[in-house]
């Protein structure tokens, strides 16, 4: 199993090909394409993250040690970069996640989209997946 | 009138975003600075820094001399019938808030307030805060599917306990321009006193604010091509006198002691502490900018963009276009079917074109059509047909890229 710092390279890597923007973004959009949707019945309240642009629903479990997430958003480049975050948190202990500090986000010029001031959810949906991993923790 | 010459006064206006080169559709939010305004500021603080009023030196009389300079500018531009009646502050938000708390105070309870439904937040929230405050009603003027205000219901919503009704000159979300001559019309029939929020109206519109006869007038400077942090409140000089100060300090003083407190006159009354000395100097540079166009052939050149605009984008399949009044300025808020709108407006951004996306501080307006919120193209006169062409070819790239 590779370790967050593994994957978070591997990324790194696929990203590395594309000189321009936009190519970069069509990859995005294919991954919030292929990402698992949550069905509509289960965007419940509490699983909703309000950003001003995009919204974010997420939910959490820990399944044999391990953590497991799905989650969604009503746009997909924002759903795209979940779709990553997923790829790099899910199925690690709750410990390696709390501590993850996820450089990847800035490495492949996308950091502008995890910006507080952006206000899409998804600061709040990576401290909220910390969150979720901290309380496994103790 | 040659707008490519407006253009090179713009100095943002030429840098690159994303290796392209920046197309601006952001006026609705502020506005670009020209060089004149830009070269003002800088003047002021390399040579003429000083605190104004009061000041026995040189520089200090120079910097009161040309703060004051500028408000006599802006009140000659809106055609305010004396100077007092133009008092600075941050902004529209802090001009109708000062309103909300000063003219609230004479309110009683059971007064009423009337609002329309495309309000800014800003002349929302400060009517709100002051009926809970008062135990005051406030009255909702509402609109149609087209975005234009249903005025034929401003008559039953206007009663003798109205005090004051406030509206937006023009919908910073949909466009409309709303006839606020006939608002103040109505609204004075029955002795209500009327504020108009006209932050996006200076730059788009002919304002004279003697013509209009409203009480109040609130703009902001950042949006009418000068800083930010400085906007206009005007009042009629008998309504500003009955007034209470809005905040203590400095300035607004006649004479203090430790029990009791003089005011000054107006406009000082209510322009407490050291205030935006730059920002008022910059905007009476802006004014002076605008003085020396010609608005009417600009406020044509804008019109010619909104209707190449709005006949471009509906060629776009699924295209829906919010805000559809017969009398609209150049703003075109849409959405399209598929897409949402902070994915087209970050594509749009990485292809070099600013365009604002979201609710645009009207909440009320995205419930009533029950959408998030949408895209929105705003221009001002130094924008061009070629602008708007590059924003629909970067549309034909974008939408096949965003639906499934």
């Amino acid at each position: 199993m590779d370790t967050i710092t593994e994957k978070e390279e591997a990324i790194i890597d696929e990203f590395s090909i594309y000189d321009d923007w936009m190519d970069k973004y069509e990859y995005i959009i294919e991954l919030g394409k292929d990402l698992p949707l949550i069905d509509d019945d289960q965007k419940t309240e509490d699983k909703l993250i309000k950003g001003c642009q995009s919204r974010v629903w997420l939910s959490a479990e820990k399944r044999d040690g391990k953590m497991k997430y799905t989650a969604d958003s009503d746009a997909i480049i924002t759903k795209g970069i979940i779709a990553l975050l997923i790829r790099v948190l899910n199925n690690e202990k709750p410990e390696d996640i709390a501590k993850a500090e996820l450089r990847f986000i800035k490495a492949i010029g996308l950091q502008e989209h995890l910006s507080p001031t952006r206000s899409n959810g998804l600061v709040s949906m990576v401290k909220q997946m910390k969150m979720n991993a901290l309380k496994q923790v103790s | 009138m040659n707008i490519n010459e407006i253009r090179a006064q713009f100095p943002t206006l030429h840098r690159e975003v994303n290796g392209k080169p920046l197309v601006y559709f952001d006026n609705g939010a502020t506005s670009q600075k020209p060089q004149s305004v830009i070269d003002r500021i800088t003047q002021y603080y390399t040579d003429e820094n000083a605190n104004i009023h009061r000041g026995v030196h040189t520089l200090s009389q120079e910097a009161t001399s040309n703060y004051e300079s500028a408000r006599k500018t802006i009140q000659d531009y809106i055609g305010a019938s004396s100077e007092v009646e133009i008092i600075f502050t941050k902004g529209t938000t802090d001009s109708i808030n000062l309103v909300a708390h000063s003219f609230g105070e004479l309110m009683q309870a059971g007064d009423e307030v009337v609002i329309s439904a495309m309000e800014h937040h800003s002349n929302i929230v400060p009517w709100q805060m002051l009926c809970e405050k008062k135990d005051c009603k406030l009255k909702i003027l509402p609109m149609n599917e087209q975005g234009e205000l249903l005025l034929d219901e401003l008559d039953q919503l206007l009663t003798d306990r109205t005090k004051l009704v406030a509206v937006t000159h023009i919908s910073n979300s949909l466009g409309t321009i709303n006839d606020v001559d006939e608002i103040i019309r109505k609204a004075h029939n029955v002795g209500a006193k009327v504020l108009i929020d006209g932050a996006q109206s200076v730059q788009h519109l002919d304002v004279d604010v003697g013509k209009l006869d409203c009480d109040f007038y609130a703009f902001s400077g950042h949006k009418l091509f000068g800083p930010t942090g400085v906007g206009i409140l005007y009042g009629k000089r008998e309504l500003l006198e009955q007034m209470p100060p809005y905040q203590g300090g400095g300035d607004m003083i006649k004479e203090v002691t430790l029990e009791k407190t003089t005011y000054n006159t107006l406009p000082h009354k209510f322009e407490a502490g050291t205030p935006n000395i730059a920002g008022g100097i910059g905007l009476g540079a802006a004014f002076e900018f605008l003085s020396k166009l010609d608005m009417s052939a600009l406020v044509e050149h804008e019109q010619d963009l909104l209707d190449y605009a709005t006949e471009q984008l509906e060629k776009i399949d699924g295209l829906k276009i919010y805000g559809t009044a017969k009398t609209k300025t150049s703003v075109v808020s849409f959405l399209i079917e598929g897409t949402h709108p902070y994915d087209v407006g970050t594509l749009l951004d990485k292809l070099g074109i600013a365009v604002r996306t979201g609710h645009h501080c009207t909440q009320p307006v995205m419930q009533f059509y029950n959408i998030p919120g949408t895209i929105r193209a705003s221009f001002a006169f130094y924008n061009t047909r070629e602008e708007i062409d590059r924003m629909i070819a970067a549309l034909d790239r974008i939408i096949p890229m965003l639906k499934d």
